[in-house]
């Protein structure tokens, strides 16, 4: 964990309220896709927590979509300015348990931290399959991304405007050696009922600290009381207690 | 004896700075980032008889200046506390700690007090009798003062270490509960816990916090608690800790002024995990500013 000040490069509409967001600074302490970092706002007492969606030559990126005061004024913020961000949060993705033909699911903007989860195991060789959610096609942002890192892509909309009619477990493949999910908790327990094998999921939870100290965001799991903040926001889909 | 120590009941703070209960855990994650051996003390999570998750979420609801918490005392348990946590707090804070308690009933004060009392590495038993966040314990015994010192009391007779009785600040005269703990024996009266509050979301019309009411905390309070700590300081005689909104070396001063001799910072901590250690770094330069040469003379200094 590190708070860090980093300098706006890039904040850009990429689909009707959602921005992607390039910031340049110290991004040592991220080390595993999936994690997250916690935007310091002004005028906003507490920080914002956002997803890591890639990583790169002392870039950080994140894609946020417009859903309150916070994100709203992060859309208005301009190239050259800067941002106090607290970095390297929460324990992130397993990679290790992928195996050859792992299945990434992303709904909304649980697509983002796909992004780099996705590149990663590209560069490990895995023959990686990805399913995008979106309601509508005017909301889909980067199929084309996910194509580039050579990833087989399916893509569906709940209105059938584009891509596969439905939901994303309306999308899944037959075959795949494990899955990764992040989105909404419908769709995790949709996902959750209908996946062949193990995975693991990213969970969302109003947060005080983001960090771990203020037990703000707890959760039952099977193995215990987890903090989503800092022992999540991954969990396994072996460990997950549905509250109801 | 440094510029910045102070005396809380017996035992010498190398400053006033405590990480209050609840904002710090058990200090790891702090200590992650900075040496917390610079703190003054620090309050670990609140501890109970038995093990308890808490209260549902959301728990969590963002305010002006401010957050409200409603946590509901999830903690492990006394046994596992002193069992696992104490020996791996030891590990990265080498001073005697804080060990804030709650419970349901008297006796669940004083039995949880007692066993933590008999820990070497415990400095001072925070008697939390102020949390909004539980029913049938917490708060009800703090918002009456023949119930507050029925607690002060039981647990004084159990236990050898001072005892500081945390107030709440939603009762209607605050000086009477004071004044009735200090009576029964505490050793020192530390306030305010948060203020009941609440928030509503505008699109699902809905509490925003799932116990609906919680405690409100973090800067927009500072004025209110310090007008608390000044009007318990003036009525009791044994040392005052203030809390509420403290964010910068300023407010601890202001704090002091007002009668605390020490001072816990809350919400600053979840926002800026460097909190307390930038209020301790800044404090030296803030005195000079007001030619202040050593923090414990101006306790109840304010003119």
């Amino acid at each position: 964990m590190k708070d860090v000040l980093f300098t706006i490069k890039e904040n850009l509409a990429i689909a009707p309220q959602v921005y992607r967001m390039v910031l340049t600074g110290d991004c040592s302490q991220i080390t595993a896709p999936g994690q997250f970092v916690n935007i310091r706002l002004d005028g906003l007492y507490l920080r914002r927590p956002i997803s890591v969606c890639d990583l790169g030559g002392g870039d950080l990126t994140i894609i946020y979509k417009v859903v309150g005061k916070g994100t709203e004024q992060m859309s208005r913020m301009k190239e050259g300015g800067s941002l106090q961000v607290l970095t390297g949060l929460g324990n992130g993705y397993d990679l290790s348990c992928a195996g050859d033909a792992p299945l990434l699911i992303g709904g909304g903007v649980g697509v983002p931290p796909m992004y780099l989860l996705a590149r990663k195991l590209r560069e490990q060789g895995k023959n990686v399959s990805v399913v995008l959610g979106f309601n509508t096609k005017s909301e889909i942002f980067y199929e084309e991304e996910f194509r580039a890192l050579g990833c087989g892509v399916t893509v569906t909309t709940v209105d059938g405007s584009y891509g596969t009619k439905g939901f994303v477990t309306d999308g899944l493949p037959e075959n795949y050696s494990y899955f990764y999910c992040c989105g909404p908790e419908p769709m995790f327990k949709a996902v959750y009922k209908k996946a062949r094998t193990s995975g693991q999921f990213s969970f969302e939870e109003r947060m005080g600290c983001g960090f771990g100290a203020c037990m703000g965001c707890s959760c039952r799991t099977i193995t215990g009381y987890k903090r989503i903040c800092k022992d999540g926001p991954v969990m396994r889909k072996e460990e997950i207690l549905w509250e109801d | 004896m440094g510029r910045l120590s102070v005396d809380l009941c017996g035992i010498e703070l190398d400053n006033p700075v405590i990480p209050a209960s609840g904002t710090f855990g058990y200090g790891y994650e702090f200590a992650e980032i900075y040496d917390i051996n610079c703190l003054g003390t620090f309050s670990f999570k609140g501890t109970t008889r038995d093990p308890r998750f808490g209260n549902p979420t959301p728990r969590i609801a963002e305010c002006t200046a401010g957050l409200i918490n409603a946590i509901g005392l999830q903690n492990p348990g006394v046994d596992k506390v002193i069992a696992e946590e104490l020996p791996k707090m030891a590990k990265v804070f080498h001073k005697k700690v804080m060990a804030n308690v709650s419970g349901f009933s008297v006796e669940d004060y004083a039995y949880t007090c007692e066993k933590l009392d008999k820990i070497d590495q415990v400095g001072w038993l925070e008697v939390n009798i102020s949390c909004p966040n539980v029913h049938g314990g917490g708060m009800t015994f703090g918002t009456d003062p023949e119930a507050a010192a029925s607690v002060v009391g039981a647990v004084k007779k159990v236990t050898t270490k001072p005892v500081i009785i945390k107030l709440t600040p939603n009762v209607t005269d605050i000086t009477s509960i004071a004044k009735a703990c200090e009576a029964e024996g505490a050793d020192g009266i530390s306030l305010i816990n948060t203020l009941l509050g609440m928030r509503i979301d505008l699109k699902t019309r809905r509490p925003v916090i799932a116990n609906v009411m919680g405690g409100f905390s973090g800067p927009a309070v500072f004025p209110v608690a310090l007008r608390m700590v000044y009007q318990v300081a003036k009525a009791v005689k044994v040392p005052v800790i203030g809390i509420g909104g403290v964010s910068t070396a300023e407010d601890v001063i202001e704090m002091m002024l007002a009668g605390a001799t020490a001072v816990e910072v809350g919400a600053a901590n979840l926002v800026d995990p460097m909190a307390c250690r930038n209020i301790i770094d800044d404090l030296p330069k803030v005195m000079d500013k007001y030619r202040i040469e050593t923090l414990k003379d101006i306790i109840g200094g304010m003119r």
